[in-house]
């Protein structure tokens, strides 16, 4: 008797943990790391212990820099961890293809303890840069990084180095896209309510939200803004029964952050209600009704970090990707018929974020 | 306002919402409830409902016949089932932990499916609502009732028909006793390893559809991990419904409603914390289950190999 209220609390758990780390969690072994440059460096130190740095932190200009980045989801998730990736390639490109720039990533460690094992194995082998892309990695991070002075990692997204000089932090000031789309869902309502659908009441899910409700009640204080954290980064069934139940509660507009959406974005479209979209373009998903999408363009920040640890500094500073500083950008779906019209009115808003005259006041 | 919840609206919404996130947990537990009546514990339902879906949605996509991605789904949940199967009753290996191991297996093989076949995530065009003349106009029951798409009306038809299998026929009479006593039901030439080898099969199928009613007629995404957990509630739920078909459609929609209902309660913006809101329907059915736990009684066989004493 008492086995199976045990056994049945331990699967209640179970699925607990799983549902609220999202994306393929906990049991996931830590995948080896698909490397992207077959060329691996001849002299790359594979059996150093840990206390005996690697690398060095000179690059000659005949050896590649090399990145890599540990992430919660995958590198196509239409959200967090694309973002990353794609800033990675685009940055690949510009620097002279792998030869020069070599990536490495692990996908899908959405389980610290994995992550930290990966970025251990990663500064072994004497990468240059190490991006820890989670927020969830920090502890592991600060743990990790002393014992492999000469190498950089960053961690994002947060702003926090921990103090250590190898540490670069980033993070998105999401809620200036979270306010913009505001502004705009304000005025394409007409029931005056309007519904988000989050992950976890934290982070930059947490920032775009609250943005977002300044930038309603900026034009209509009397809209309500109803908010629902599901509880989870990857319940795409709870997410779309969440958009459904904003939509029976009578909004016609919605907006939601975090990869699980798409399961919202479905119910959106059916009953046919605007969407807006945030850290990656989500207007492929449903053409007819999401109107814009914030997306996160990483690349001014990393080329910011390499330049850094190319002249020597390893960490201790902090980035921020913003709209002033093109690291977010707004993408409008130009198959959405509201999009011309509302167009204008978002520029004034982005311009007035950029140059200060418009701040955004958080609760 | 708390008062904000008792409306009309509200009720009407919890219910048809309950209902429909109902769905895959009363396909993949009233399967798992057979295989646990054989005495078969299947961890690995949420293996086969990623798959499941995968398949679904893949072939979905690929031919757009809805049917056929619903077959496939059900096939790849047998092949599923036909592999658990074998490890558990011929190679007579530990239940819970082989169960873990085709968890990972599904996890693992439908991520690199949909890496390698899809790359990024997409819609497709799913089971419709089906439109009831008549009933479907009825206020309020018809929005709850009639308003659902085919794969959720099937999910609640297999609720009577497995008690009526379970209960009223030899089939189940030999599924139960297998899972009772295999000694005995061996002794009296029922075939222990092919009950359960039907038994594990019916239920790696019916965990394939529940992955379907996910990917092509609630969702019409597939993204990876969707299930997220959902296949572990699915075999929570079979204790909590006490091994009866009956028990199970009521644990299911426990905790599905439960879940509607704290949607509406952060929906209407009442003032409690957004993290307590989504635990409730989690410690609602601890909750129950602690205060009915004594009428609990496993089948006797639960997770033991069988292997015939000469």
């Amino acid at each position: 008797m008492k086995k199976f209220a045990w056994f049945l609390t331990l699967m209640l758990a179970f699925a607990l943990v799983l549902s609220a780390c999202g994306a393929p969690a906990a049991t996931q072994p830590p995948a080896p790391a698909p490397t992207e440059a077959p060329a691996q460096p001849t002299e790359a130190p594979a059996t150093e212990s840990p206390t005996e740095a690697p690398a060095a932190t000179e690059v000659p200009a005949a050896e590649p820099f090399r990145v890599a980045v540990v992430m919660p989801s995958t590198i196509n998730d239409l959200a967090f961890s694309q973002s990353m990736y794609d800033a990675l390639v685009r940055i690949q490109e510009k620097m002279g293809g792998a030869d020069a720039f070599e990536i490495a990533y692990s996908e899908s460690l959405g389980n610290p303890d994995d992550a930290a094992a990966a970025i251990r194995d990663y500064a072994s082998q004497g990468f240059n840069l190490i991006i820890a892309h989670g927020s969830q990695y920090g502890s592991a991070l600060q743990e990790i990084a002393p014992d492999f002075p000469e190498t950089s990692f960053a961690w994002g997204t947060t702003v926090d180095t921990f103090g250590l000089p190898n540490i670069f932090a980033y993070e998105a000031a999401s809620q200036e896209g979270g306010f913009v789309f505001g502004v705009m869902a304000a005025g394409l309502t007409k029931s005056n309510v309007i519904g988000v659908v989050g992950p976890i009441e934290t982070g930059d899910a947490k920032l775009y939200v609250d943005g977002f409700k300044a930038g309603v009640l900026s034009v209509k204080p009397d809209a309500q803004v109803n908010v629902t954290y599901i509880g989870s980064f990857g319940d795409v069934a709870l997410a779309a029964e969440a958009a459904t139940t904003h939509i029976s509660n009578g909004a016609d507009v919605l907006t939601g952050t975090a990869q699980m959406v798409v399961g919202a974005i479905g119910k959106a479209e059916e009953s046919n209600v605007f969407w807006f979209g945030t850290q990656s373009n989500q207007a492929s998903l449903a053409p007819s009704i999401v109107v814009a999408s914030q997306v996160y363009v990483w690349d001014s920040a990393v080329e910011e970090m390499i330049s850094k640890i190319k002249a020597g500094t390893l960490g201790g500073e902090s980035f921020t990707i913003n709209l002033a500083n093109g690291g977010e950008v707004i993408e409008f779906n130009p198959d959405s018929t509201v999009a011309a019209d509302a167009k204008d009115l978002a520029d004034t808003t982005i311009d007035g974020i950029k140059d200060g005259s418009i701040t955004i006041t958080l609760p | 306002m708390i008062s904000d919840l008792f409306s009309v609206t509200v009720l009407i919404g919890i219910l048809a919402s309950g209902i429909r996130l109902a769905t895959p947990y009363l396909y993949a537990a009233i399967g798992e409830t057979f295989g646990q009546r054989s005495g078969v514990l299947n961890l690995g339902v949420e293996g086969q409902m990623l798959l499941g879906a995968f398949a679904a949605f893949y072939v979905a996509l690929t031919t757009g016949s809805l049917w056929l991605g619903v077959l496939t789904a059900m096939i790849v949940g047998a092949m599923m089932g036909l592999a658990m199967a074998y490890v558990t009753v011929n190679l007579n290996a530990e239940q819970g932990i082989s169960g873990i191991g085709f968890f990972l297996f599904g996890l693992g093989m439908s991520d690199l499916l949909f890496q390698k076949l899809l790359g990024t995530v997409e819609t497709v065009k799913g089971f419709p609502k089906i439109y009831i003349s008549g009933l479907s106009d009825i206020p309020g029951i018809g929005e709850i009732f009639f308003s659902q798409n085919l794969l959720v009306y099937g999910a609640y038809l297999l609720v009577p028909i497995a008690w009526f299998v379970l209960n009223k026929t030899t089939l189940g009479l030999k599924i139960r006793s297998v899972g009772e006593n295999p000694d005995a039901a061996d002794s009296l030439g029922v075939s222990v390893a092919r009950v359960r080898y039907f038994t594990i099969i019916l239920g790696g199928t019916l965990s394939g559809l529940g992955g379907a009613s996910l990917s092509i007629a609630l969702l019409n995404v597939f993204q990876q991990h969707m299930t997220s957990g959902l296949g572990f509630i699915a075999v929570a739920l079979v204790y909590f419904g006490a091994w009866r078909p009956i028990g199970v459609l009521g644990g299911a929609l426990l905790f599905s409603m439960i879940n509607s209902l704290q949607l509406w309660i952060q929906v209407k913006g009442i003032a409690i914390p957004s993290d307590i809101a989504a635990m409730m329907p989690y410690v609602f059915t601890i909750l129950v289950l602690v205060a009915s736990v004594s009428r609990v009684r496993a089948p006797s066989a639960l997770t033991k190999p069988f292997e015939r004493e000469n």
